[in-house]
């Protein structure tokens, strides 16, 4: 019998598996996090003993954790797979930021408006994606193919009904689909699976002293001399971790004693909060990330 | 009661997917948002913004409005309603569960099949104060047919009428008696409030009369619809796995029982057997895969096994390009019998064509109604047809092999559902005769090759006309030809159509395989029919080699056809007296690719005879010599 993580990797693996047999230019969307390294592990395992046959794409902002971009290369070059990193020229251009531009803007151009770019650029026709139906409330309705247009809008009232195993895969002319095999995972099958697979992680992820200011009761770790401090503030060494990875102005760390995976899932039974919390970006107003969605970003 | 991140987070614990259906405003949402609160599975920044929202969006006052938790999409507290299926997570110390909740909205019962599709059990809800409904009918019915045997009923608002006892048993009796007519053998009824939590997660003491479990109970004892450990095993292979020249494996997924290293496999569609000589994974090799897991098998000696292949072990599963299937249709554009669709089979796509519903299944008395067509939400049950045969079992043997989907391939929605009966023959009884006296000897003697020459164009735009023309020169040539006219067919062998979209298409297919089997006697078809959609001309061209077929189009502007009305037709159009007339009030889709188009405004009819032939020419169907057709190879 097949265990519960059993059942999920296996139905991982066959979305894998659906999604490069029935598309042209497939990529995996890399982000570095918790959930694109057990989704880099699916992709391996799902082509064994053939390498995953698509690149790993990475939508860099400028701003992510200097730990992340070191992770990311070590990572490409120890499974010899191609890395594509993309940057958006105009947040090149103007200096986009958190501090000076707000999250919004920063993410939209960055992020949402920099997967148009390279997804047209490199002509992907479709793309895998960490996201997870239990992260927040819009993503509870994806579809695990879901179809975008030539826009690369995403329309929640009319999605291709899912029916089985049974997967539509069939796109016009510049039009594309996002495929998610975490759908059914949670935040907490998430790190299961990852301790009993032994997945290799960004060492933020564990707890540590790092240099963090609290800011609107968010603490943020202060990674690089570009992150302007308040009159008066101090940087205080702190022992944190990070549930969640992104930009690191918007990202808050949490206090954690959890220095090994088996202690963050013991950590993880008695949260009380949820993993996106410490995301500014989620919490401009409520629905923002359907909207975002809407727009095209992941 | 269970604990904050409750067990069953034992990589051992078992899993349970169900769905929850009813009609809008019955409460699901409430009680999927009660049972993951009641679940202590919310995190306290959840019910931060749970307390915000209902605050502001709430229909319930000061108290937690739960269904906010669960209708995350801005339109839906704007509408009030569920739009769409949503997956929620939750766990006790016994179970994990996936709930899709699906919505109620009669335009979306698409959802509900979608999320019945792949649910163990389902919760069906209704409001006590109003009884059963054709929503719950219909529900009801999709999961029966679904193949879901499972059923928790919850008669929901009970709160609202005193706790009646009575109200409540008259209604379980009566949907007991409708499911046990469906073949759902387990029935649970359960006395709720959502609201006020009642027999939500505990039995409650508001309802003393009550002995059966609450509705978590129950979840957490219904089962799973597991493969068999005992049933033979089938590989549906996905992906032909090929790092180098020295590894040829087939990578799938292992579906009904265990598959063993040693098994002795035979390669479907087809008679080809082999061994499983290696299945391989990342974390080694394996000598047994149990079903539902994804492997990659390596087969003894050189096989032809392509994606859609199936590894059958044990009894061979069956093979067939023809079934009796029940159909659901989900696309707001009804189905059109006849009309070529795509259809996908496991791995496989392939060409597929429904024939007329032999009838539709009334959802609220199971009655078979006879029906042309199937629209949005409707069941039926139909003869289908498919390009080429695939390997499946009947639907209520396996759901993986026994499903498929139905794809319109001009726009690439999914467009229906479908769940296999039985074949109504063996591909094997469907050879079709060797001929000997066959097309090229037949071109040989008429020294010109066959052809459609498909005349597509509104009313009165000179379709005929044209043809006509063409039918002479060609004769004059020596060449073999036939005319097939929009009126004189619809006197003989389409008099039993009428002038409805489903009939149109009818109509066409019916002209496409006549044409096709005077292209096989060897002739020049001429074709002349309004044929007004894009869909079935490509039909036509589908039936026919490349180069046999020359699509005109007698392009006239609408006025110029009014102002002709040669027949009188636009006129009684427009007066009301003619309805499904093209260009008035039905669709006409001009070609977007014909080999020839004319443009009628210009020059005479014989000049475009002569512009047609020239086309002839140029696909080679006659020779380049203008006075005879020629000896074309």
């Amino acid at each position: 019998m097949l265990s519960y993580l059993d059942r999920l990797e296996a139905d991982s693996i066959d979305i894998f598996r659906e999604a490069v047999a029935e598309s042209e230019r497939p990529v995996l969307l890399y982000s570095i996090g918790k959930d694109s390294s057990v989704l880099l592990h699916l992709a391996r395992k799902a082509f064994y003993p053939s390498l995953p046959p698509f690149p790993l794409l990475h939508v860099d902002t400028t701003w992510k954790f200097r730990e992340m971009i070191a992770f990311r290369d070590e990572t490409a070059r120890r499974l010899g797979l191609e890395l594509i990193v993309h940057r958006n020229p105009e947040g090149l251009a103007k200096g986009i930021n958190p501090f000076d531009h707000g999250s919004a803007r920063h993410t939209d151009l960055w992020k949402t408006q920099g997967l148009r770019q390279a997804m047209e650029h490199n002509r992907f026709d479709l793309a895998f994606g960490g996201a997870r139906r239990d992260e927040e409330a819009s993503r509870a309705k994806e579809r695990v193919f879901s179809f975008r247009t030539a826009q690369h809008r995403w329309d929640p009232k009319d999605q291709r009904p899912e029916l089985w195993r049974l997967y539509n895969t069939r796109i016009g002319p510049g039009e594309s689909i996002r495929v998610f095999p975490l759908s059914n995972w949670t935040e907490l099958d998430v790190w299961r699976y990852i301790e009993r697979e032994r997945i290799p992680i960004v060492p933020l992820y564990f707890a540590a002293e790092r240099p963090v200011v609290e800011r609107d009761g968010v603490l943020i770790m202060v990674d690089d001399d570009r992150m302007p401090l308040a009159e008066g503030e101090v940087p205080q060494r702190r022992l944190v971790r990070f549930r969640t990875l992104g930009c690191y102005p918007l990202t808050g760390a949490v206090p954690s004693q959890a220095r090994t995976v088996p202690e963050i899932v013991a950590e993880m039974r008695t949260a009380t909060t949820s993993e996106r919390q410490g995301r500014v970006i989620d919490r401009d107003q409520s629905g923002s990330m359907e909207r975002k969605k809407q727009e095209g970003y992941f | 009661m269970t604990q904050p991140m409750a067990m069953a987070q034992g990589d051992h614990a078992g899993l349970l997917r169900f769905l929850t259906c009813g009609s809008v405003d019955d409460g699901k949402s409430t009680l999927i948002g009660r049972l993951l609160y009641e679940s202590r599975l919310l995190h306290t920044d959840q019910l931060d913004a749970l307390a915000a929202d209902s605050r502001r969006h709430g229909t319930r006052g000061a108290e937690l409005d739960f269904a906010l938790l669960v209708d995350g999409l801005a339109a839906e507290r704007e509408q009030g309603i569920t739009i769409d299926v949503a997956y929620r997570f939750f766990a006790t110390e016994r179970r994990r569960f996936i709930v899709a909740d699906t919505p109620g909205h009669e335009q979306y019962t698409r959802n509900m099949v979608t999320g019945a599709s792949t649910a163990d059990a389902a919760v069906i809800l209704l409001d006590a104060r109003k009884g059963l409904l054709d929503q719950t009918y219909r529900h009801t019915n999709l999961v029966a047919l679904l193949g879901i045997r499972q059923v928790a009923l919850a008669v929901n608002k009970l709160d609202l009428i005193g706790y009646s006892r009575e109200a409540f048993e008259r209604i379980s009796a009566q949907y007991r008696e409708f499911a046990a007519g469906l073949g759902i053998t387990e029935v649970a009824c359960i006395p709720v409030s959502a609201v006020e939590g009642t027999n939500v997660v505990a039995r409650s003491e508001r309802t003393p009369w009550y002995e059966g479990e609450s509705l978590l109970e129950w979840l957490e004892t219904a089962r799973p619809r597991d493969g068999s450990p005992t049933a033979p095993a089938r590989l549906l292979v996905q992906w032909v796995n090929r790092p180098d020249d020295t590894f040829r494996g087939f990578s799938g997924r292992v579906l009904g029982g265990t598959l063993h290293r040693g098994d002795r496999v035979r390669v479907q569609p087809g008679e080809q057997e082999s061994v499983v000589e290696r299945i391989v994974t990342m974390d080694g090799e394996l000598p047994a895969a149990p079903a539902g897991s994804s492997v990659t098998v390596v087969l003894a000696g050189e096989l032809d096994v392509s994606r859609g292949s199936v590894l059958a072990a044990g009894p061979p599963v069956e093979v067939a390009d023809a079934f009796r299937a029940h159909l659901v249709w989900l696309d707001e554009q009804e189905m059109l019998p006849g009309r070529r669709y795509l259809a996908k089979f496991g791995a496989r796509t392939v060409g597929f064509t429904a024939e007329r519903p032999r009838h539709r299944i009334d959802v609220r008395t199971q009655a078979e109604l006879p029906a042309r067509t199937l629209r949005a939400g409707e069941i039926g049950v139909a003869h289908v047809r498919i390009d080429e045969p695939v390997a499946y079992q009947p639907y209520h043997q396996d759901r993986d092999l026994g499903s498929f989907i139905v794809l319109d391939p001009l726009n690439n929605r999914t467009v229906g559902a479908g769940m296999i009966d039985f074949a109504l023959r063996r591909s094997a009884n469907l050879r079709w005769q060797a001929v000997t006296v066959d097309k090229q000897a037949r071109t040989a003697r008429n020294g010109h090759r066959p052809c459609v020459v498909w005349f597509t164009g509104l009313s009165g735009a000179g379709k005929s006309t044209i043809a006509d023309l063409v039918e002479r020169r060609l004769h004059g040539l020596g060449a073999h030809t036939f005319l097939l006219d929009g009126d004189n067919i619809r006197h003989g062998l389409n008099s039993d159509l009428g002038f409805t979209e489903a009939d149109r298409v009818e109509n066409i297919r019916r002209i496409a395989e006549v044409s096709a089997l005077m292209v096989q006697a060897g002739l020049i078809v001429l074709v002349s029919f309004i044929s007004p959609f894009r869909a079935e001309r490509a039909l036509a061209r589908g039936l026919v080699e490349p180069g046999e077929f020359c699509e005109v189009y007698v392009g006239t502007p609408l006025e110029t056809a009014q102002r002709r009305d040669p027949k009188g037709l636009y006129a009684k159009a427009r007066r009301g007296e003619l309805v499904n007339f093209t260009g008035i009030d039905s669709p006409y889709e001009p070609p977007t690719d014909p080999e020839l188009r004319l443009d009628t405004t210009q020059g005479t009819p014989e000049q475009a005879a002569e512009e047609v032939l020239g086309a002839l020419r140029e696909l080679g169907v006659l020779g380049t010599d203008r006075t005879t057709p020629g000896n074309t190879y």
